[in-house]
């Protein structure tokens, strides 16, 4: 029995949307290095619509399938429709996690709204 | 594919395969039946007996066999501890890094009111035999220190630690799950008291090992029932494995050197290479240590993700990592040799079998290398220690 589901694997081994965005207009940081998961999103937004979302994790298998599949979830979406992205949905469309691994899930999803607070405040100053 | 977690468990050696299916077959009765067919199986049982014993430098009345290193364990560490609260002993030595069979057993003792003393096992990995004494009270009834580290294989100075406790009449208890095989043991030599074992990681079956207990140290009964095992371990003894045990067991200390001689040069080719990879360290001390153990951090990766991905590259091997426990934090042993967490998550043990070659050492060191680049490349933390915004640890 494998530990993931094909698609943890398939994130996990290719994951989408790696990298930085260098001028993004929300970045959000979730995570720390002592507990073994860092998520890092950065999202570029025009006209309150999610034109490019990348990632950056440290940790685990599902932490690195989590925040692929996250960036999956929401490029292209408006902003109000990402911010109703739980971690129910990350996990169910990676086919599901390891009870003991869902809070990988609910990083990614606390990094894309800490990314979208960073992109509110940032147009509010 | 390039199996390297041989500390996890071992290949059954093809002789060890040969006993069992012949002990199986051919020899299927109970020793305690008086009939023939009891009597042979009896006869296998001792013939094994008699050979762990003069491996190790025992006798054949000192070995007792149980399920494996953890029911070893557990009968050694509470027997010591009966035997020292009629005395009025109850005060135990070991150390933070332990086996979990050992420190858990001890656990469950400190909440029957035994007081524990835990030894340094400083950046090296070894206990100092100094401390062991120092350590030592009145009211002292066991030291049971590991013969070798399961994690990062560091061997400790088992002869003079059981020197000092000989000199104070402490008994001294040594789990050897990880050495016997690899290192020279005789427990008369080296003043040990008790030893525990586990076939399975020597190429014999698993749910089966030993107890070495020096004569006149009367053990408690973990199973209670019929009188196998001289009445200190019921249930019929699971014979095939024994017998499988005492072949496994012969073998490898029959090739002790030459498989030493094999393996710590590939070892240190590994340890070079992957000391070479920058901001990694080796845990563990470099020369005192089994020669099939490689154990590194590398900062800035998480090991789990290293381990999968060294799997899709046909490397078995292990972390320390709190993602491949179950647990939140990472390794204890890891811990209790000084690493922060923040390193400890990115450890990777590579366990080395006897027939590993130099081109598996030069693949995976460069599987390793280029597994941890890649996951450097997209790391955020990688990422902020490059960019001088947090200091590096390694």
């Amino acid at each position: 029995m494998a530990l993931y589901s094909e698609k943890v694997m398939d994130h996990f081994r290719n994951p989408r949307n790696v990298g930085v965005i260098e001028d993004a207009d929300g970045v959000g940081e979730v995570g720390n290095a002592k507990c073994g998961d860092i998520m890092k999103m950065y999202l570029k937004i025009d006209g309150d619509v999610i034109t490019d979302v990348k990632f950056e994790t440290f940790g685990c298998g599902s932490a690195i399938a989590s925040s692929s599949m996250a960036t999956e979830l929401i490029k292209g979406k408006p902003v109000e429709e990402a911010r109703q992205l739980t971690n129910q949905a990350v996990a169910e469309a990676l086919d599901g996690l390891p009870a003991y691994k869902m809070h990988c899930s609910v990083l990614a999803q606390e990094a894309i709204e800490a990314a979208l607070d960073d992109y509110e405040k940032k147009k509010k100053a | 594919m390039i199996y390297a977690d041989n500390a996890a468990t071992t290949k059954m050696s093809e002789s060890a395969i040969q006993t069992l299916v012949a002990t199986i077959k051919e020899t299927y009765g109970n020793p305690s039946s008086l009939y023939e067919f009891g009597q042979k199986a009896k006869e296998v049982l001792e013939n094994a007996r008699e050979e762990v014993a003069s491996l190790i430098g025992a006798e054949p009345r000192e070995i007792l066999f149980t399920s494996g290193g953890s029911e070893a364990d557990n009968q050694a560490i509470i027997s010591a501890a009966k035997l020292g609260e009629k005395e009025g002993k109850k005060h135990i030595i070991s150390t933070a890094f332990e086996h979990h069979a050992v420190l858990h057993t001890l656990e469950k003792l400190k909440k029957e009111g035994f007081d524990i003393t835990l030894l340094d096992v400083h950046a090296n990995g070894i206990v100092l035999p100094e401390e062991v004494e120092a350590a030592i009270r009145e009211d002292t009834c066991l030291v049971t220190i590991m013969y070798a580290n399961n994690e990062i294989g560091t061997i400790q100075p088992i002869a003079e630690i059981g020197a000092v406790c000989r000199k104070h009449g402490v008994l001294f208890h040594t789990d050897a799950v990880q050495a016997i095989g690899h290192v020279k043991i005789d427990v008369k030599e080296q003043n040990i008291d008790m030893l525990s074992a586990s076939a399975h990681k020597f190429h014999g079956p698993k749910g089966v090992g030993f107890l070495y207990a020096k004569k006149g140290i009367r053990l408690t009964n973990l199973i209670e029932g019929g009188a196998q095992e001289r009445g200190k371990r019921a249930g019929t003894e699971n014979v095939p494995g024994i017998a499988a045990m005492a072949t496994a067991l012969r073998e490898v200390v029959k090739d002790i050197d030459k498989n030493r001689e094999h393996l710590v040069p590939i070892r240190d080719k590994i340890i070079a290479g992957l000391a070479a990879i920058p901001h990694s360290a080796l845990n563990g001390d470099a020369a005192q240590r089994l020669p099939s153990n490689i154990n590194f951090c590398f900062e800035g990766i998480e090991g789990e993700s290293l381990l999968l991905l060294l799997d899709d590259k046909g490397v078995a091997a292990s972390s320390g990592s709190a993602c491949t426990s179950g647990s939140l934090d990472p390794s204890h042993v890891l811990l209790a040799i000084g690493r922060v967490h923040d390193v400890a998550h990115g450890s990777l043990r590579l366990s080395l079998g006897e027939d590993v070659t130099e081109e598996d050492a030069d693949y995976m060191i460069k599987a390793v290398k280029d597994t941890v680049e890649y996951l450097r490349s997209f790391s955020p933390v990688w990422r902020n220690l490059v960019a001088g915004k947090t200091p590096f640890i390694l």
